[in-house]
């Protein structure tokens, strides 16, 4: 079996300030929902009581809340969960109230109104915790970044580092974007799955850069443009199909893995969809732009030589 | 060219049979068992109780599949969970026949089931985290400024007293935020007070300050190191008597653990009452002295106390021993006032006692109130859940000055330190503030496994398939080293014991789907050469040769991130972490070494090899 019967170079290059406009347009867009509608924090981040309820039968949303409210709990979200049994309430965090009494008198308050009520799980934060967090994920990113980029400068060239990281922060910034758009719920799993895409995608750019240092050794009468599209071209099928692979797996999350893995599924749903492109078509003609040329790989093959010859 | 030497086959050949020891245990499941544990220091749990534990169930006619021994507890593994229950009951009555004084704790619990000999070596199922076995998770806040303005304050007494003693006159004491400071009326009483205090009090410093008028001031701070001291003595005082209340929840494998200066973890795996659970946490218990009402004990009176008939400003008590007591409601002194209790000796009697410090307050109520009421017996209670107990009710030999406290007679070694553990630990150092919490129940938790499990299974299936269809025999050699690096993974998993949470099922299922990139590398790296005129046996050394730069690099770079998530990452994440990481380690021997190994096997012997089973590659 072959999906890639691929005879000629494709000039990805020709459109590539098309392709650069459309991630431009996705990525203002992405930043103008991050700015305008900003993130749905979870209670990780925010502070606050989530409790979840499972019912014997289809749970009656609009009784729950109005049972809360008469128990004097404003502000409080409830809605249903994964089914129509299960039910998630969200309430904020509030001066002087311990979650140990709020989570039995939320309880008692709906075993009242309905004995199947069962209560699945609790989860409360305070608010140092959630500020901690949100700095301790700040950090974890810009960490990521400046340890790929050190290692790929070292490997290979800074422009291959400020291309990658460009072309995989772009991604980072429209899963951010799309969380904000539809107002997901962005909660620690999902920050995970952001890190873990920005990890993952970089594998794309640096699997390209190798072929075109590759190139750049074997096709010594080959243009700079020519080299980056054989470059690609070459390692398309290798892309298409890894990225499959690894979607496949994560669908198999999405369809499987319940209410609990979703959003960290969506999310590394967008980031692989967005890795495929960003790095293969955002990431090369930056590279170009920066000026990339055959001199920056000539010393590395005199020593690959004398290698050979030892 | 394709053939790898024979070590590399033997080391493979390694890992691959640990791995599946290691993994073995997993499939076992568990089995419920009841564990029994010691609750007191004193208490040892040896091959006497291991004989007992055997003997009450003999007796009981409960047939157990097996009792352990192991250095903190004796395990009984049986056969359902209604015998388990059965077993309980009967254990808890036979071990603990005081029911207000245990001193054994009996609590469920769960046994792999896998043979004695993987457990022998160590080998066990993978720990599971509370999001996947259900329980709570508790992270409190110690309250060090409290802790600290309570040490201020003992300070304060002290100094108070100890001007007093030496006959200095100052024109007061305060307490002014971290400092104390004491005010005189001219410089020569200030320079005398100084001394006085800096003899005796090591964890402050003195700087005198002079005030335009007439005041003469020395302000003392606490030296940093005391501060340090202070804050973390609280923070072990906490975590002790945490220890103490989590023991009556009979817990079997509570985990309290430091994290930071000031915080403490508390996980409870399998307790569903989180109600209770957290109000046991936030108990206070203190301490009180106060006098025994001796004009009215007579056995009359005690009869009538014992029938709730309480003279007027008393209270009826059961003294340990069980001998009826009337305690005035006047109370003398207060846990406040305690500093430090510990077990040892009397001095000339050599009887078992405990020895009390009071802070300098204390010290002088307590030597007033001795000297008034020589001979007189006094009651030491300690106070939880608004019920009191009478720890112990001694006679009041001599006057006691110098806020130490010695409380002997009647006691037994053990008694005594447990009176010092609970004297010393039945209260807080400081408050302490639930600041996260999560309660998973079992069903949700139950409900996870299975979420997680098939979303791996699911997600590998799929790759499987494709592989196979695509790139026939180096699909299915590739299949198998996805296979194996799952196998490795969830060894590497089982022991080191590391916490398996769902985002860490998460996290083998993604890694999985991440680590299939190597071998989609190579393969179409030995395509590309068969495409380019290189024999069989020419590409596969060149592909695996050249792939693995890229595979390096490309491993690298997602290594740099989960470490990152490791470093910075707590909770769900660090989980997440933990597993991505070790998955990538694995995954790199297990593309590159174990398929390159598998394909060796195969093809590398073979002298005239026209074609390789990669799917197409004769379209150029």
């Amino acid at each position: 079996m072959e999906f890639f019967k691929i005879r000629k170079d494709i000039p990805f290059m020709r459109h590539a300030l098309v392709f650069n406009v459309i991630s431009l347009i996705t990525f203002l867009l992405a930043v103008f929902f991050l700015a305008t509608k900003g993130l749905h924090y979870s209670v990780e981040f925010t502070g606050g009581t989530v409790i979840e309820l499972a019912y014997d039968h289809a749970a009656e949303v609009q009784k729950i809340r109005s049972a809360l409210e008469q128990a004097g709990y404003a502000d409080t979200s409830v809605q249903n969960f994964g089914s129509s049994r299960d039910v998630l309430v969200r309430m904020p965090l509030k001066q002087g109230q311990s979650s140990a009494e709020l989570s039995k008198k939320v309880m008692d308050t709906l075993a009242a109104e309905d004995k199947s009520v069962q209560l699945r799980r609790v989860e409360f934060v305070g608010p140092q915790v959630g500020r901690e967090l949100a700095e301790n994920g700040a950090l974890a990113l810009v960490v990521v970044c400046l340890g790929i980029m050190a290692y790929l400068a070292l490997r290979f060239e800074w422009r291959f580092a400020v291309a990658a990281i460009v072309a995989n922060l772009h991604d980072v910034i429209i899963i951010l974007g799309c969380f904000a758009l539809f107002q997901w719920e962005f909660s620690l799993p999902v920050l995970a799955a952001v890190l873990a895409v920005l990890g993952y995608s970089v594998n794309e750019s640096v699997v390209i850069a190798d072929r075109v240092r590759e190139n750049f050794r074997k096709m010594r009468k080959a243009s700079v443009t020519q080299i980056i599209d054989n470059a690609i071209t070459s390692t398309i099928s290798r892309t298409i199909i890894t990225h499959g692979c690894t979607q496949a797996m994560v669908l198999s999350m999405l369809l499987f893995g319940g209410a609990a893995l979703y959003y960290f599924a969506l999310a590394l749903t967008i980031g692989i969809l967005f890795g495929i492109y960003s790095s293969v078509l955002v990431m090369a003609p930056i590279v170009k732009w920066l000026g990339v040329s055959r001199q920056q790989f000539i010393l590395p093959p005199k020593k690959d030589k004398q290698e050979a010859v030892v | 060219m394709n053939r790898y030497p024979l070590w590399i086959y033997v080391l493979i050949a390694c890992a691959l049979v640990l791995g599946f020891t290691y993994t073995l245990p997993n499939f076992f499941g568990e089995s419920p068992a009841v564990q029994v544990s010691s609750v007191k220091a004193t208490v040892k749990v040896d091959s006497a109780l291991l004989a007992r534990v055997e003997e009450a169930l003999k007796t009981a006619n409960i047939v157990s599949q097996g009792t352990f021994l192991d250095p903190n507890s004796v395990k009984v593994r049986l056969a359902d969970t209604d015998t388990q229950l059965k077993a309980k009951d009967i254990l808890s009555q036979s071990l603990n026949p005081d029911r207000d004084n245990p001193s054994y704790v009996v609590a469920l619990n769960l046994l792999s089931s896998s043979p004695t000999w993987l457990t022998a070596i160590h080998a066990l199922p993978m720990y599971l985290g509370l999001d996947l076995r259900g329980g709570v998770h508790f992270m409190l806040q110690v309250d060090m400024k409290a802790a600290l303005t309570k040490r201020l304050e003992n300070l304060t007494g002290d100094i108070r007293t100890q001007l007093r003693d030496k006959s200095i006159r100052h024109t007061g004491i305060s307490r002014e935020g971290t400092n104390i400071l004491i005010k005189f009326r001219d410089a020569d009483t200030r320079s005398k007070a100084r001394k006085v205090l800096e003899d005796n009090q090591q964890d402050l410093t003195f700087t005198e300050q002079d005030l335009a008028g007439e005041e003469f001031r020395l302000t003392a701070a606490v030296k940093p190191e005391a501060v340090k001291r202070t804050q973390e003595s609280a923070l072990k005082q906490n975590i002790t008597t945490l220890h103490n209340r989590i023991n009556e929840l009979g817990v079997s494998e509570p985990i309290i653990q430091q994290q930071g200066a000031d915080r403490v973890v508390v996980q409870l795996p399998g307790v569903q009452d989180t109600a209770k659970a957290k109000e046991i946490l936030g108990r206070t218990a203190t301490l009180e002295i106060r006098m025994v009402d001796e004009e009215n004990s007579n056995p009359a009176t005690l009869l009538a106390a014992q029938q709730g008939q309480v003279p007027f400003g008393d209270e009826f008590y059961t003294e340990r021993g069980g001998s009826p007591l009337l305690v005035k409601k006047q109370v003398v002194l207060t846990g406040d006032r305690l500093t430090d209790a510990q077990p040892g000796f009397d001095g000339q009697t050599h009887e078992p006692a405990v020895h009390l410090t009071l802070d300098g307050p204390g010290a002088r109520i307590f030597k007033d109130v001795t000297r008034e009421s020589i001979g007189k017996r006094m009651a030491i209670l300690l106070i939880e859940k608004g019920k009191g107990e009478v720890v112990t009710a001694p006679v009041i030999r001599s006057e006691i000055g110098g806020g130490r406290v010695q409380i002997s007679g009647r006691m037994t070694t053990t008694e005594a330190t447990d009176v010092a553990l609970l004297l010393r630990a039945g209260s807080l150092a400081a408050p302490m503030e639930i600041i996260e919490e999560r309660t998973v129940g079992p069903s949700l938790g139950a409900d996870n496994i299975s979420k997680g499990f098939h979303s791996t299974l699911w997600g590998f299936t799929a790759i499987a398939v494709f592989m196979s269809l695509y790139y026939v025999a180096f699909g299915l050699i590739s299949v198998l080293a996805l296979s194996s690096n799952l196998l490795l993974l969830m060894a590497i998993l089982s022991l080191l014991q590391a916490t398996l949470t769902l985002p860490g099922i998460a996290a083998i299922a993604l890694t999985l789907g991440m680590a299939i990139d190597a071998n989609v590398l190579i393969n179409e790296r030995i395509r590309e050469e068969m495409r380019n005129g290189a024999t069989p046996q020419a590409a596969i050394h060149a592909g695996y040769e050249r792939a693995f730069g890229t595979i390096l690099d490309s491993n690298v770079t997602t290594l740099i991130a989960g470490l990152a998530l490791l470093i910075f990452g707590s909770g769900p994440i660090r989980g997440f972490a933990v597993v991505h990481c070790l998955g990538i380690m694995t995954s790199i021997f297990s593309s590159v070494v174990i398929s390159r190994a598998v394909v060796n096997l195969t093809y590398g012997s073979r002298r005239r090899l026209e074609k390789l089973a990669i799917g197409n590659t004769s379209w150029k």
